[in-house]
């Protein structure tokens, strides 16, 4: 984490006043707010550093980009052309003339300043509410050079966090399975980028088959199923060092790893004379529990946020359904009792819900309940869609889907795509490869 | 009245007839499924003459079918024969699962098919098990006659 310190340094508390601008998230947003985001201001000296450290031409205008496609893809912001900006960035940011932001309907602006200080790089920003006329936030930042899409994150979640009320998601990163070759023959590898899809990177060389990695919520590990030398089983990586350890010493196949909220334990399955069961380890003892005890399929576990339960799927019953038990493996209960087969369940890190992906008729579907089951809510439907992975904020989710083939077998493709938990805002996620398997790591500045 | 019942009814069970004939006839040709076990032999290659590598499972399942027990009856015997030989048996399944569940399926399916291997005398020390899920697919398509040749538990000479 050393690498992404950011000073944070705030010169102006927000102005006393009750939240003017507000945004409902907790509804299909079909009015997205109209944002004005003003190019960052850059004087020219500063203007001439930042082009020589980091090769672009205007610091200012790459990092209100950055901030103008958060707004856009959250679904929750429209950010207006620029075209029609009437005020001078730099002056802007002093003082704007609300009448002309008015006039182009902006109800919110965002202007800043980009500087060059002591080899750092140092930007303000604020957010005016332009109808009452009002600052509602000003927050200056120092950090390397080399951070500046981080701050345009960091902006953008300072940005949501003041008008919707939650925390954003906008500073965090992306880890996946990078997908190339012939459907049967693909080369996977693990692969992390930024949330917006920049910055990406492969973490292995696609030697061996990779599979289902999940970020650590509380440090920059990740926790993965790999087939080294054949042999599948649950390995731990800390994404900063590159170091790899095999997790536990079990005598078979371990797979569908995942955290404990707070990072100590790992809980996965391990797969033994046809019976797969649910195991945790804990990470500083090394101590292996045994979780559940049934002769049938026990996977895909998940902790709620608070570590006390479990939720998985089983087939006990005769087909894939959902559970939860508590996190000593008593009290186990079946929750999903709608038509079909349900699996992958996902605890929200809001604690009130569990997503997971159903197959009904032939199709599959990402879908959230509560943890009873009850409420059952269908955000999308497609050919072959799995896995979801929540915002840390447990606003969206972001999971992977994959295309029909045609008749000779040809066209297949699988892509990350994300959809807001109101079912909007549906969206395919950037990668520079095929990709599957996302995991959403939690806020990297808190 | 009652002639013209029994005419009537004749003439149901004759369409019918005919219906369920069609039927079996359009299986065959699009081919080689029996219920949605796959019984062909596209994919299949051998151990050795006559002794087949692979078997099928039904969706979601891992019961042996009788072809399948026959096969593995004819592997078993090749085994006895080259008693130095040891295998591995690859447990696969279709793209209609979720990954995890998958995993562990191909593992379960795997592991019926050396629980029978055992049975006619072969040693659980010959025998390794490795599921890979949906990972491997022999046919790329997405049709119910793709998706039967990849559910399947290969067995793979090990040394």
């Amino acid at each position: 984490m050393k690498k992404f310190l950011i000073t944070l340094i705030i010169i102006l508390i927000p102005v006393k006043s009750f939240s003017l601008i507000e945004v409902d998230i907790t509804r299909g947003n079909l009015n997205p707010l109209p944002i004005a985001v003003s190019p960052l201001s850059i004087d020219e000296e500063s203007r001439k550093n930042f082009e020589n450290i980091l090769k672009k031409k205007n610091i200012g205008s790459e990092i209100s980009s950055i901030i103008e496609n958060n707004l856009k893809v959250s679904g929750l912001f429209n950010p207006l052309n620029k075209d029609a900006f009437l005020q001078e960035p730099d002056i802007a940011n002093l003082k704007p003339r609300f009448e002309d932001w008015n006039l182009i309907k902006a109800q919110a602006l965002i202007t800043g300043k980009v500087s060059y200080m002591e080899e750092k790089l140092r930007v303000e920003f604020r957010l005016w509410d332009v109808l009452a006329g009002k600052e509602m936030m000003a927050l200056a930042f120092t950090t390397v050079p080399n951070n500046w899409r981080r701050v345009g994150h960091i902006i953008t979640d300072k940005v949501y966090e003041r008008l919707t009320g939650e925390k954003g998601y906008f500073d965090t990163r992306i880890i996946y399975v990078a997908e190339e070759g012939p459907k049967t023959q693909r080369v996977k590898k693990l692969a992390i980028m930024d949330q917006d899809g920049a910055n990406n990177k492969f973490l292995t060389l696609g030697n061996e088959l990779v599979l289902t990695p999940r970020f650590n919520p509380t440090s920059q590990m990740v926790t993965y199923l790999s087939y080294f030398r054949n042999l599948p089983r649950v390995y731990l990586l800390d994404i900063e060092t590159g170091t790899q350890e095999v997790v536990g010493d079990f005598p078979g196949m371990t797979f569908a790893p995942r955290f404990s909220p707070d990072g100590k334990k790992i809980i996965m399955s391990f797969a033994k004379d046809g019976n797969s069961e649910i195991y945790t380890m804990d990470l500083e003892n090394r101590i292996v529990e045994k979780i559940t005890n049934h002769p049938s399929i026990d996977t895909s576990p998940s902790y709620s946020p608070d570590g006390k339960f479990i939720s998985f799927n089983s087939d006990r019953s005769g087909y894939q359904q959902i559970y939860v038990m508590k996190s000593d493996g008593s009290n186990v209960k079946r929750i999903s009792f709608g038509k079909g087969i349900y699996g992958t369940p996902v605890w929200s890190p809001r604690g009130d819900l569990i997503a997971f992906t159903k197959l009904h008729k032939g199709k599959f579907y990402i879908g959230v309940m509560r943890t009873d089951g009850s409420g059952e809510r269908l955000l999308t439907e497609n050919f072959y869609q799995e896995a979801p992975s929540w915002s840390p904020n447990g606003r969206v989710l972001i999971f992977y889907r994959e295309t029909k083939t045609d008749s000779k077998g040809k066209g297949f493709s699988a892509k990350l795509w994300s959809i807001d938990l109101t079912g909007y805002n549906e969206r395919q996620v950037p990668t520079p490869t095929d990709g599957s398997d996302p995991s959403w790591s939690s806020l990297l500045s808190n | 009245m009652k002639l013209s019942k029994i005419l009537k009814n004749g003439f149901l069970i004759v369409v019918a007839c005919l219906a369920l004939s069609a039927c079996a006839t359009s299986k065959k040709s699009t081919g080689q499924m029996q219920g949605d076990v796959y019984t062909g032999t596209d994919t299949v290659e051998y151990l050795a003459s006559g002794v087949p590598d692979r078997v099928f499972f039904a969706t979601n399942e891992s019961v042996l079918t009788t072809a399948s027990r026959e096969t593995l009856r004819k592997q078993a015997a090749w085994l006895r024969k080259n008693s130095k030989i040891t295998i591995v048996l690859e447990g696969h399944a279709d793209e209609r699962g979720t990954r995890e569940y998958n995993l562990a399926l191909g593992e379960r399916r795997a592991n019926a098919a050396k629980d029978y291997l055992m049975t006619y005398g072969i040693s659980s020390d010959r025998i390794s098990v490795l599921s890979y899920g949906k990972e491997r697919p022999v046919d790329s398509g997405s049709n119910p006659l793709a998706w039967s040749k990849n559910r399947r538990s290969v067995t793979v000479k090990a040394n």
